[in-house]
């Protein structure tokens, strides 16, 4: 009997274990990987001061002396990410809002389908489709040297931005209970002040989640952003230039480094600037969370 | 009687959902300020004829009505009525309270606010007069920015009220009131009923039969979508004049 206790307790302590080893994984393996991005990355800073790094305007690094100036990468990462969640978030949202509000339910659901199908479609295809009939188009429409610019990396990025928008804001307005809207409606309010002002207001948490994910999603994108944007790491000062974004560099130079280089510490220092970026862009969807629960 | 004037009148109104008949061959008339309940087992069509009024069966599709329902002497189911005019004229107060998750102040100004015949400067009278109309207003005028959803549920109920109030209508509908409330809460609402049926007309709806002797001045008495009896409250509970009131009223069903 009293081994039997005994064997009883150990299986408990184990498998008590074992799930919080699996809750706590996401944390340990974000930890392990913003631990390993510090490591390689800021050996950079023996060398280049972090303010040359973030403000100076020349991205050389391989030429001799090398310069590691993020400032236009940062910039075209800006632009790019700007310009997509101009496009995607109205579209996004107004598509949620059809969805879930007015849609009769078979063009619902033949809608939902169409959102899911484009969140499944891979980058590299999304890119390859800019890069062939977007960039042409807005070569010729702007009568442009080349097409590869901002604003393609824009619209291309928008199309991968929406789904993710769409699906999660369509979830929170589905989700406002449907007593607001007999309430609103037996007040007189048309169909369009109903969704406006009671449900798109209710549900204005989850929409910001959507937004600020999608817009999560973009920053992070690297293969379409890579085929469409032309790539030159030159400050822009207009939309239609070609740029070159943060994640676009660190895939297109890592292969060429040398491990345990200065050149090889860079990138890695512009991985630690995107992973706050995204932090940062987290951390605001949270505290805005918070704060409207109050 | 005769002194009395009917707001609302029906004229062999029926309903139908799809091919279900809800509402059998209705002919109601609603005096006005007074209180008139409807009464009747569940699923009886109290709550479909009391939807009837301010026409929010509209929202369900496959639903059709013949008949007339007058209400103030126009026929709601003609054509060109227009249901933003109708509702703003007929309230509703529903089952669960439903403020808006807006702020206090945010509830009682949306109506007005797409009601657009209101100015700006009229909202801060209007908020407080509603409010004091439902006796919330000592409670509630140091916190009109604080969200609604955080009052009690008797408190959000006389919110819902004082929203409708803010629009001024002539007829305010209760769809069971009470339900979510406590008995306690449940016999202040039915108090302030009282205090409002001076200037408004009201038709609730309940199950709860004590309330509607309390509460009604009439009562109507629904079963399987037909009106069985309808006539002053007092008659209605005492001396019904058909068996079915008197067997639903004494508890023998439903």
């Amino acid at each position: 009997m009293d081994t039997h206790t005994k064997i009883r307790k150990i299986k408990e302590f184990i498998i008590e274990r074992l799930i919080f080893l699996s809750g706590i994984m996401s944390i340990i393996i974000v930890a392990l990987i913003f631990a390993f991005l510090l490591k390689e990355g800021l050996t950079l800073f023996w060398q280049v001061p972090l303010s040359d790094f973030i403000f100076a305007r020349n991205w050389y690094p391989i030429s001799d002396p090398p310069q590691f100036g993020i400032l236009p990468l940062i910039l075209g990462s800006v632009l790019v990410t700007a310009g997509a969640a101009v496009i995607s978030v109205p579209i996004g949202i107004g598509s949620a809002l059809f969805i879930a509000e007015i849609a009769p339910p078979k063009t619902k659901e033949i809608m939902k389908a169409g959102v899911e199908l484009l969140a499944a479609i891979p980058s590299v295809v999304i890119g390859f489709i800019g890069m062939i009939t977007l960039a042409p188009i807005i070569k010729s429409v702007f009568g442009l040297p080349t097409g590869l610019t901002a604003l393609s990396g824009a619209i291309t990025l928008a199309f991968m931005a929406m789904p993710t928008i769409v699906s999660i804001a369509e979830d929170a307005i589905t989700a406002v209970p449907r007593q607001y809207r007999e309430a609103a409606i037996a007040m007189g309010a048309t169909k369009w002040q109903t969704t406006w002002r009671i449900v798109a207001y209710a549900a204005r948490p989850g929409m910001l989640a959507a937004v600020m994910l999608g817009i999560g999603r973009v920053i992070g994108e690297t293969m379409a952003v890579m085929m469409v944007t032309g790539n030159a790491a030159l400050i822009p000062h207009s939309i239609l230039q070609p740029v070159r974004t943060l994640t676009a560099t660190v895939a297109a130079e890592m292969g060429e480094t040398v491990q345990g280089g200065e050149h090889y510490a860079a990138l890695f220092a512009i991985g630690i600037v995107l992973f706050i970026i995204t932090f940062l862009i987290n951390g605001a969807a949270d505290l805005y969370l918070h704060k409207t629960k109050k | 009687m005769s002194s009395e004037q009917s707001i609302i009148e029906t004229h062999s109104l029926n309903l139908y959902y799809g091919k279900f008949h809800a509402l059998k061959d209705i002919n109601l008339a609603i005096q006005a300020q007074r209180i008139t309940a409807l009464i009747g087992p569940s699923g009886c069509g109290k709550s479909t004829l009391v939807r009837v009024f301010n026409r929010m069966n509209d929202l369900i599709e496959s639903v059709r009505v013949t008949g007339e329902v007058l209400v103030e002497g126009r026929n709601i189911f003609a054509p060109e009525t227009d249901l933003i005019t109708l509702r703003k004229e007929v309230g509703m107060v529903f089952q669960r309270p439903n403020p808006f998750p807006l702020s206090i102040r945010d509830n009682l100004t949306f109506g007005l606010e797409i009601h657009s015949d209101y100015s700006k400067q009229n909202h801060t009278e209007i908020i407080e007069q509603s409010l004091k109309d439902v006796l919330l207003w000592n409670d509630m005028k140091d916190r009109l920015s604080q969200t609604a959803l955080n009052l009690s549920l008797e408190q959000q109920q006389r919110l819902c009220i004082a929203r409708v109030l803010a629009m001024k209508p002539q007829i305010i509908l209760m769809d069971e009131p009470c339900s979510a409330l406590d008995p306690i809460a449940t016999l202040r609402i039915e108090e302030l009923m009282q205090e409002l049926k001076k200037n408004y007309t009201i038709v609730i709806v309940t199950h709860n039969m004590q309330q509607a002797a309390r509460a009604s001045d009439y009562t109507a008495f629904l079963y399987l979508g037909e009106l069985i009896e309808f006539g002053e409250t007092k008659h209605i509970f005492s001396a019904p004049e058909q068996k079915k009131t008197e067997e639903y009223i004494t508890g023998r069903f439903g």
